[in-house]
């Protein structure tokens, strides 16, 4: 369980980091380490260089801007879960922080590096792909943003290129008369869920719903948004009705945990249970 | 490969050693150290007994480079008490049997004492999801529990 060997350096600035991360073709950017130095640890990753950004200037901040809320890539799991801006902005976002890991493992958990790795039983990816938020990334030709629906690209994939760092991530603030859920079905608590359902939903003032957004995970090698329960939501449709429209273009795989039937299920399931909470938590 | 200079103050006291990339937290505390109370189980950041205390923080020392914390303030289990006095959490341990075998008792103590305050406003279930990072095989968990609210309402625990 002792990682391979490898060299280490802490850049202070981005443009040092890209640097460093365009020197070496096997480097590997490393923010909190909290799954990467597990996949060392069972020898699964091998790079010859880790470039921590834990000393980077300006990757620390959450930063409200009106309709938008701006996190930057190394800001703790742990203090986004307990910023009252946050809370506010994306009440969403702390839902989703507390099934994370564990305290310890968002102590050192950032929020970028947990959409980088793309995990697609993790939260927030999940998050950031249900809100339709997007992520900044920098590289050698310069910054550009990638929209959520762009980003994920398959099993711990994303469009970010080689090279290239993710520095901030966006997600739109909530309205008024938001509700929101997160509810998961998982082994153990903290585990990683068989599946899981990320909902917030907006209403007006006759109650009717006016914003729907939901994605599921662990149904497939990427957080799934869930369009036609949205769709069915928007129009309409009971907890209960849209929830049945959750398996809809999901062909998750079957592991010892969980068949692959047995996923589509808990996406129905979940779906139904979250969009219900969500319309609780709003009305 | 190379090797980095780092100065760790742990317990408040202040050391400087030389330390290869891959070294982990715990191993350098273990083995560079010879703080051997911050216990291994599972390396891989699942268990919880080799939590440790970062500038405040409860973390996992196994999934930490040494390297990392070059400047940083780390709190071990033999930091925890000052003389031979025990900590009033390990006290209250004692007091309601929150271990048998103490293979995780050093990772929960350094969990629970980062989490005092936030632990202080929570009810039986919400104390349960607050020490789900951590795992003990023998007490089902039962001890811990009333040892963490012995804890935060200040009751002095002398054994049953």
């Amino acid at each position: 369980m002792k990682p391979p060997d490898f060299d280490y350096v802490a850049p202070t600035s981005v443009d040092d980091a890209i640097k460093a991360l365009g020197s070496d073709a096997e480097a590997k950017v490393l923010a909190g380490g909290q799954s990467l130095i597990p996949l060392l640890a069972f020898r699964l990753a091998g790079p010859s260089l880790l470039v921590d950004l834990a000393r980077v200037d300006g990757l620390d901040h959450i930063t409200d801007e009106g309709d938008r809320l701006v996190i930057g890539a190394m800001t703790r799991q742990r203090r986004a879960e307990r910023d009252p801006v946050v809370a506010e902005r994306c009440p969403l976002l702390v839902e989703s922080l507390r099934h994370v890991g564990h305290p310890q493992i968002r102590s050192r958990g950032t929020i970028g590096g947990s959409v980088a790795h793309a995990d697609p039983a993790a939260e927030l990816p999940a998050v950031v792909l249900a809100l339709g938020g997007r992520v900044h990334v920098t590289g050698h030709s310069g910054d550009r943003t990638i929209e959520a629906e762009d980003l994920f690209q398959g099993f711990l994939s994303t469009s970010i290129e080689d090279g290239e760092i993710l520095t901030a991530v966006e997600v739109p603030a909530s309205g008024p008369r938001t509700g929101w859920s997160v509810v998961e079905i998982a082994r153990r608590p903290g585990d990683y869920a068989l599946c899981g359902a990320l909902c917030q939903l907006q209403l007006d003032d006759a109650g009717a719903v006016v914003d729907a957004h939901l994605a599921l995970i662990g149904v497939g090698d990427r957080p799934m948004r869930a369009h036609a329960v949205e769709a069915a939501v928007l129009g309409g449709a009971s907890p209960v009705e849209a929830a049945t429209l959750a398996p809809d273009g999901l062909s998750p795989g079957s592991d010892v945990h969980a068949s692959s039937d047995y996923r589509l299920h808990l996406a129905t399931v979940t779906s139904r249970r979250a969009l219900t909470q969500a319309l609780e938590s709003a009305a | 490969m190379t090797t980095h200079d780092i100065t760790v103050e742990v317990n408040g006291v202040a050391y400087d050693r030389t330390v290869p990339p891959r070294l982990l937290l715990s191993d350098f505390l273990r083995h560079e150290l010879h703080l051997t109370g911050t216990h291994v189980g599972c390396e891989h950041g699942v268990c919880g007994a080799c939590t440790v205390q970062l500038d405040g923080d409860g973390v996992r020392s196994c999934l930490l480079f040494a390297v990392q914390v070059d400047g940083c303030a780390i709190k071990t289990v033999e930091g925890l008490a000052s003389g031979p006095e025990l900590h009033p959490l390990q006290a209250a341990f004692s007091g309601a049997h929150a271990l048998q075998c103490g293979f995780c008792t050093p990772g929960f103590l350094m969990a629970i004492d980062s989490m005092l305050d936030e632990l202080s406003a929570m009810n039986e279930a919400e104390i349960r999801e607050a020490l789900s990072g951590n795992i003990c095989r023998c007490t089902g968990y039962q001890g811990i529990v009333e040892a963490v609210q012995a804890t935060v309402a200040g009751d002095k625990h002398d054994g049953r």
